[in-house]
């Protein structure tokens, strides 16, 4: 714990950290570019520029400079400031003064340093260079002239995202950064270089000159595209989200968001569902709230009704629907809409248990039938970290491109019940080892073999320093999933049961990929918020709120409760989906017992304590393994198939629908676009 | 710097150089080259299979050769490097070419030394030839590029035509050496000037004098 000095104030610093760090630590702002605390150290903005004694007599870049014993750092002295207004005039040499038309205006880092650190007026009048625009795919946009050439684009591809396609070109004045050939990055995190960039060389394509970041109102919430439950910040104006920037929270995103958490928000306003709609005659025709109460009214479910949840739906819609159909007398619930029958009977073994930051320090991790990159970006960010820190990954199921260095076992989970000697050698001498269980796998019954394999390598245990680790982890792909097990969205036989026991009325909160044909003579109600299958299906469309449109708890795959906020009102006759069941169970002459969203979250948290509290919910032990689980041979196939398509706001979203088509299926839009 | 471009990646270019592979002579070359580098930092080699991926495609298109997308992709995938890592350091070093250049690469230096002992006699002899920079010629014997400092200020001006330095110029003696290249000899390198081997002072040494002949001891002399 070196000692040092920063402004006369003595602060002791952690070993190994650099003089900007220690600078931070004592509460002084050090400006900079090329620095960020979740990239490698680059050194070229020379913004960090502090007086360092004992050492030459010129001013030193902070980020790269080690802090030792016994130094005293400056701030601000003369020598200081002058260093840095002739870092920022050299800097604002190539920059364009074309702040007013730029969307980085209001947000940018260049902006605020000049104004902070700079001389105020320019000294020169040669002429500025002036770099031609670098194609980057359709989420970002490029003005390369105000680039300043900190770099943390190229080191963010290479050392987070792992894809190495953005780079520096040519030396000097003329140096570049530029995609390989200018083609579209091709991964799922190319957005946030977006966030990176200080300046508006990189600003996002979709969000172009919409908006200025102080007219927009910022809401607290949280992503719902994937079960990592990415803490975002939802930027709206007036009834409209404009974007979804990620906020920072190490435990489960750092501060990274998917492509598709990111830009999926401009389907919110697209094939909205903004007012009821029942089926007549075998098409669907405009009614009022009455006549779709009525319609349902008319079917006399009595305890014949069941509830069918999909995967952006929140706890307290998942509750009131469960205690409408309660209270009408039946327990049919299921949120797997796929047809998934896993046995959720024991939470913590279908649980994510290492927890996100946990999976990183693993040291051997096998991945059963889950395509991470597509399943869980962010999660495919922490397994990359892994392997880099020396994890020995292996993956059973379908050859799919890593980012880091994995070894395929093959397409079949029957390879379980034989796995190599070498795989079962560094599982079992792991000190962390970690199993990734995905729905490709559970769709073919790996669990119960998987439950048995962890009891084999000892996956929970106790590590030397006395912390507790659990290697099991089930990796899910939609953010209703933990929410609606805990709340009993689960038959044992899964949706095959609902279809059995053949419901007169079925509840659909925005359940899109049910195979609505197994349900020919139910009465379909669909909840939701968008025109897509499950509306298509429906018999009485009741409009919904999107998760923006509501406050609401979700559960992450690592069993992570978080809470989101409202940030708009849902369009036109669209209502928030609880209020929808409370007038429904009204016009079914039940009581479900409550009339406020209070009242509502207070019975949901009296029924499951763990939703009221924020952070990870505690599920207890692993099951003990039954003795006859082997893996039957099984091919696996990976349930995603697009991965910006996945859901009914993605479908909806324009810059999804390019980006699919696009990136994934190759065709050229490029040209087209500009 | 001039302005520096790689080859539009053109279906053309890909029929073309899309099969490059090592000649026998160079396949057997490459393991020494990236055997000098310690295990697991194969891609140091980067910087000399470039140039030997040069000198190959200049041996199949007799020029000095330069390099395209596919042989700069073909480079990445020999040292399994991400290819804009390797399309970095061959923008990065002029002595790459990203563009095709002819069978000579004449290289005038500009700069002030070469300046002032006359290399605008320089290139004026290389544009009477038909050469422009940054073009090939017509005859396909020519390109030309203005360059700065090369370090041979000793001994301005000086010239680089693919791997030779030509230095104390004169537009007379340039013009001999181009007629000598053309016709297919490889006229002597280095200094130009009658009586000069290297660049040691013209008529004998200007000082230490005395150390010529043999050691001797200047400190009482301070």
């Amino acid at each position: 714990m070196p000692k040092v000095t920063v402004d006369g104030i003595e602060i002791d610093v952690p070993t190994g950290a650099t003089v900007l760090q220690a600078c931070e630590l004592a509460g002084k702002e050090i400006p900079r570019f090329c620095y960020h605390e979740r990239l490698s150290i680059a050194g070229n903005c020379r913004m960090c520029l502090v007086e360092v004694k004992p050492g030459p007599p010129k001013p030193q870049a902070s980020c790269a400079l080690p802090a030792a014993e016994g130094q005293a750092i400056f701030t601000a002295t003369p020598m200081v400031q002058k260093a840095r207004e002739g870092v920022m005039e050299f800097l604002l040499i190539n920059h364009p003064l074309d702040c007013p038309i730029c969307d980085q205006g209001g947000e940018c880092d260049l902006q605020d340093q000049a104004m902070a650190y700079g001389r105020g007026a320019s000294r020169y009048d040669e002429n500025k260079r002036a770099v031609t625009e670098k194609y980057m795919g359709p989420l970002i946009k490029t003005a390369m002239t105000r680039c300043i050439h900190c770099t943390r684009c190229v080191r963010f591809s290479e050392e987070i995202a792992g894809v190495d396609e953005i780079g520096a070109l040519y030396r000097g004045e003329a140096m570049q950064i530029t995609s390989y050939l200018e083609k579209a990055v091709q991964h799922e995190l190319s957005a946030n270089v977006v966030d990176l960039c200080p300046v508006g060389a990189l600003t996002s394509k979709p969000y172009a000159f919409e908006a200025r970041p102080w007219e927009l109102k910022k809401t607290l919430s949280i992503d719902v595209s994937d079960a990592v439950g990415s803490n975002i910040r939802i930027d709206s104006r007036g009834r409209e989200v404009l974007r979804a920037l990620p906020r920072i929270n190490d435990d489960v995103n750092e501060e990274w968001l998917s492509d598709k958490g990111r830009h999926c928000v401009d389907g919110l306003t697209r094939r909205r569902l903004d007012r009821p709609w029942i089926r007549q005659k075998g098409k669907l025709v405009e009614a009022t709230w009455d006549e779709a109460f009525g319609v349902i009214a008319k079917a006399k479910p009595g305890a014949s009704i069941a509830a069918v949840a999909g995967d952006l739906v929140d706890c307290e819609t998942l509750f009131a629907a469960k205690k409408l159909v309660g209270a009408l007398g039946s327990t049919l619930l299921e949120g797997r809409q796929t047809g998934l029958d896993y046995d959720a009977t024991n939470l913590a073994a279908v649980n994510f248990n290492s927890t996100f930051a946990g999976i990183e320090t693993a040291d051997a991790i096998l991945i059963v039938g889950s395509m991470v990159r597509w399943e869980a970006p962010l999660i495919n960010v922490r397994l990359r970290k892994a392997a880099k820190r020396g994890a020995k990954v292996f993956v059973v199921g379908p050859h799919w491109e890593t980012t880091f260095a994995a070894e395929f076992l093959g397409d079949d989970v029957g390879v379980l019940g034989d796995l190599p000697e070498h795989v079962s050698e560094a599982m079992a001498s792991a000190r962390r080892p970690a199993v990734i269980l995905g729905g490709g796998g559970l769709a073919k019954g790996a669990l119960a073999p998987l439950l048995a394999l962890a009891s084999e390598w000892n996956l929970v245990r106790e590590l030397e320093d006395g912390a507790k680790w659990n290697g099991f982890n089930v990796l899910h792909m939609a953010a209703s999933r933990m929410g609606g097990l805990m709340l009993g969205y689960a038959k044992k036989g899964g949706i095959a049961d609902i279809a059995k026991a053949s419901p007169k009325v079925v509840l659909a909160l925005g359940a899109d990929e049910v195979d609505w044909s197994a349900f020919g003579s139910s009465l379909k109600v669909y909840i939701g918020h968008h025109g897509d299958k499950g509306a298509h299906a429906a018999d009485v469309i009741l409009p919904g709120a999107a998760w923006t449109e509501k406050a609401g708890t979700f559960v992450n795959t690592e069993g992570r409760v978080q809470f989101a906020e409202k940030a708009v009102f849902a369009p036109g006759d669209a209502r928030e989906d609880w209020t929808i069941l409370r007038a429904l169970a009204d016009a079914l002459g039940v009581s479900v017992g409550f009339d406020t969203f209070e009242a509502l979250r207070a019975a949901m948290v009296a029924e499951v304590p763990a939703l009221g509290r924020e952070g990870l919910a505690n599920y207890g032990a692993l099951p003990k393994p039954k003795k006859a689980a082997k893996a039957k041979a099984a091919q696996i196939g990976y349930p995603i198939k697009d991965f910006y398509l996945t859901n009914a706001i993605c479908r909806a979203s324009p810059t999804m629908q390019r980006c699919s088509a696009e990136l994934l299926h190759g065709e050229d839009l490029a040209e087209a676009a500009e | 710097m001039a302005d520096r471009a790689p080859a539009p990646d053109t279906p053309e270019l890909r029929a073309r150089w899309g099969d490059f592979a090592w000649t026998e002579a160079n396949a057997a070359e490459v393991p020494k080259i990236v055997a000098r580098y310690p295990p697991g930092r194969q891609r140091s080699a980067v910087m000399p299979l470039l140039d030997l991926a040069q000198r190959q495609v200049g041996a199949e298109t007799n020029t000095q050769g330069w390099l395209p997308i596919p042989v700069i992709e073909f480079v990445a995938r020999e040292l399994g490097m991400p290819a804009i890592r390797v399309l970095e350091v061959a923008s990065f070093y002029t002595m790459y070419n990203l563009s095709p250049v002819g069978r000579f690469h004449v290289q005038v230096c500009g700069t002030t030394p070469c300046m002032l002992r006359g290399s605008d006699d320089i290139l004026a002899a290389c544009t009477k030839r038909g050469m422009s920079k940054g073009h090939i010629s017509d005859d396909g014997l020519w390109s030309l590029t203005e360059v700065e400092c090369m370090g041979n200020c000793a001994s301005a001006p000086m010239v680089q035509i693919n791997d030779d330095n030509y230095e104390d110029l004169t537009a007379e003696t340039f013009d001999k050496i181009l007629d000598g290249l053309a016709v297919g000899g490889r006229p002597k390198p280095g200094t130009q000037a009658p009586g000069r081997h290297t660049v040691e002072p013209l008529g004998g040494p200007t000082t230490l004098r005395e150390m010529v002949s043999a050691n001797h001891d200047y400190r009482g002399e301070w």
